[in-house]
């Protein structure tokens, strides 16, 4: 979108105006995530600038073994795992089902595996705290690991579908009729070909678990306090430079992610454009 | 795997015809793609669907009474309301309530009848306190309880625990909404010192709604902007629109407070630039919950706008200004209402899940910016007042649901699933 050499005066205008608007929304959508990361070098308590000099204090504070930060962050790296194992499981085998055949109650199925996506948070938490109570799940790791499960999943169903939209039937036809047993046909002709949407998937799965409060606060006591959660309240008692520094690590691990899902993302754009 | 089985059968044996065979195929390779499926619906009805739909039934349920005086509940439900219920009831009530210091059945319906009026928890203790320690006196028991305590000679106690015994009651759904069931049954609206929850919802509505449109006014030019720079570009700016989409709704919500702190940088750096003398309020009211919540939500905007607007080809505008359109009402004549379907998605995504905010309003707002998911967190948390937070809950409930479906509607369930 160039600017044409016989653009008239008003046009020109309007183009760097347009651009000047765009790059302060892009402005607007970046600063917050940049500018927290200076303030946990900060060798003052106050989160302000300027900063008053430079140390690494917070994240000695963070990294300090015994305390609460590490405890949580220890706490989310058991339950996220297992929670996207469970998803990504629970989640390929059913997108799978999904695309092998029609049955009757499809679409009544597909709103319910995408369901948990858009019922508000707070709903899905006060539920799952009653039926947690009821069966003995509340302040349990099993019950934070299943809560997690069901709020990633719809991704891990959604991701794989897509990757599958490609995908001939026949070719699961053809490792059978030469004799794989079924479990040998996913894992050698159809797994390799949905691996970009299972892993993206499983990204999102992970992503979602990883930051999610209100269910947790709801279901956890504090033994299973999850690093979300300390965040909350770390946040709504004293916001600490703290903080910054968690928060400086988690931006690290979401450009990580970014970076992971544009190379998924590229390589299955690379396979479609060899397959056509 | 069916087309195995059924070629893999030997020719000889009897299975009817071709026909008959493979019907039978289709029929199990339905069974089998089923039971793929089946194993995350069974998991997700028992660990999602029931739990939320037992949630939503304790907005109607009215159990207590029930459950602890089931006696009292039954003679209550059979008395005409005039003058004093009979000595039966009045002999149950008295049995029952001595029985109920077991297993805080005391407190269950304390806290029940209190909902009606805030002297039955007292009262109930006075009258525990005072009744005789044999139960055998076959004495006149509805004499015995009005001297232990008036109340129980007036009509209106009694009718008070009446409208607390059937098992459902609209009681919560109707306060959800500033109604109540005045002495004679009839729907009327609460005293109006007492409303609370229309404005909350109003306040909801407002929020969202305002989010969604100025994510709108943002989105539709980033979006734009995106699809029509050279690929290049554009990827790298998309970098600026995903990497806060990527990070934790936390950290932004922590940086915004941190942002916009009377110290802060916007503060700071209007103050250098002379726009204002003395630091503004800008966080923990509604400024702050726009800033961030606009922050958190507009890449849900952008994205689908993206996608859409990736997929119109830019020769329809060009044919326009080259039959003498002005490049605006080509933009707006052409353009715009080919992007209709992206606006729709974006518009009713962002909707919806800012309807359901609790996290960052509870964090960068102030204590008039809370949504409705607070008061259901606060009266499941704080006040244990279950039937509220269910009554509240569900109305949240239906009307994302509601929403949900003309999304579906719009957005064809055939992009996200294939039929």
């Amino acid at each position: 979108m160039a600017l044409p050499p016989y653009a008239s005066p008003m046009e020109k205008v309007w183009f760097w105006f347009f651009r000047i608007f765009c790059g302060l929304i892009l402005l607007f959508l970046i600063t917050p995530v940049l500018v927290i990361i200076p303030l946990s070098f900060s060798s003052s308590s106050f989160l302000t600038y300027p900063l008053p000099g430079f140390s690494l204090r917070w994240y000695a504070a963070i990294f300090d073994t015994s305390g609460p930060w590490m405890s949580s962050l220890k706490n989310s790296l058991i339950v996220a795992p297992l929670a996207t194992l469970l998803a990504m499981t629970f989640g390929t085998l059913a997108a799978v089902g999904l695309n092998r055949a029609d049955f009757p109650g499809k679409g009544l199925i597909i709103a319910l595996l995408i369901s948990p996506m858009v019922v508000p948070l707070v709903i899905v938490a006060v539920g799952m705290y009653f039926f947690f109570a009821q069966v003995g799940l509340l302040n349990s790791y099993a019950g934070l690991v299943l809560a997690h499960t069901v709020l990633g999943v719809p991704f891990v169903v959604i991701t794989v579908n897509a990757t599958l939209q490609g995908f001939d039937f026949n070719q699961v036809r053809a490792g059978a009729s030469l004799g794989a047993n079924p479990l040998r046909v996913f894992f050698t002709i159809i797994l390799p070909q949905i691996v970009p949407g299972v892993v993206s998937g499983g990204l999102f799965a992970f992503a979602t678990s990883f930051d999610e409060v209100v269910v947790a606060l709801f279901i956890a006591s504090p033994t299973e306090r999850t690093l979300p959660i300390q965040m909350f309240s770390g946040i709504r008692e004293n916001i600490s430079p703290a903080i910054a520094a968690m928060a400086t690590i988690l931006i690290l691990l979401s450009t990580l992610l970014l970076v992971t899902m544009e190379l998924l993302r590229r390589r299955s754009e690379r396979l479609k454009g060899a397959a056509a | 795997m069916t087309t195995t089985i059924a070629a893999s059968q030997p020719p000889s044996r009897p299975a009817g015809t071709l026909k008959a065979q493979l019907r039978r195929a289709e029929r199990l390779r339905k069974w089998k793609a089923f039971g793929l499926v089946a194993p995350l619906a069974l998991f997700l009805i028992v660990v999602f669907v029931m739990p939320i739909g037992s949630m939503l039934w304790r907005s109607v349920d009215n159990t207590e009474l029930e459950s602890v005086m089931p006696l009292t509940t039954a003679g209550l439900q059979q008395w005409d309301g005039t003058g004093l219920p009979d000595e039966s009831t009045m002999a149950a009530f008295a049995a029952e309530l001595r029985d109920s210091r077991q297993g805080g059945g005391l407190g269950r319906i304390g806290r029940r009848l209190n909902y009606e009026d805030t002297q039955y928890r007292s009262l109930l203790m006075r009258t525990l306190r005072g009744l005789p320690a044999s139960l055998e006196a076959d004495g006149d028991w509805t004499t015995t309880l009005i001297e232990i305590d008036e109340a129980w000679g007036e009509t209106a106690t009694w009718l008070g625990i009446q409208r607390a015994a059937p098992s459902t009651t609209d009681r919560y759904l109707l306060a959800s909404v500033d109604f109540e069931r005045g002495e004679t049954g009839q729907i009327q609206r609460i005293a109006e010192g007492d409303r609370l929850y229309q404005a909350v919802f109003q306040r909801t509505l407002v929020i969202a709604g305002g989010v969604t449109l100025i994510c709108l006014a943002l989105g539709f030019p980033l979006a734009y902007l995106l699809a029509t720079l050279p690929a290049k570009t554009s990827n790298l700016l998309m970098i600026l629109v995903l990497l806060p989409f990527w990070t934790s709704l936390l950290v932004r919500t922590a940086a915004w407070i941190i942002l916009l702190q009377s110290n802060g940088l916007v503060n700071q750096s209007l103050m250098a630039t002379g726009v204002i003398d003395s630091p503004l309020q800008l966080v923990f009211n509604r400024i702050g919950v726009f800033f961030a919540m606009v922050h958190i939500l507009l890449p849900f905007m952008v994205l689908p706008l993206y996608s859409v607007m990736k997929g119109i080809s830019p020769s329809y505008q060009r044919a326009a200004v080259s039959l003498g359109a002005h490049p605006f009402a080509a933009f707006w004549q052409v353009y715009v209402p080919q992007t209709v379907s992206g606006i729709a998605a974006g518009t009713i995504l962002v909707f919806i899940m800012a309807l359901g905010y609790y996290i960052t309003p509870a964090l960068v707002g102030g204590p008039a910016d809370q949504m409705v998911s607070y008061y259901v967190a606060y009266y499941t948390n704080s006040t244990n007042n279950w039937g509220m937070a269910a009554a509240l809950g569900s109305i949240l409930l239906v009307v994302t649901l509601m929403l949900y479906l003309v999304y579906h509607r719009l957005v064809n369930r055939k992009q996200m699933i294939r039929n």
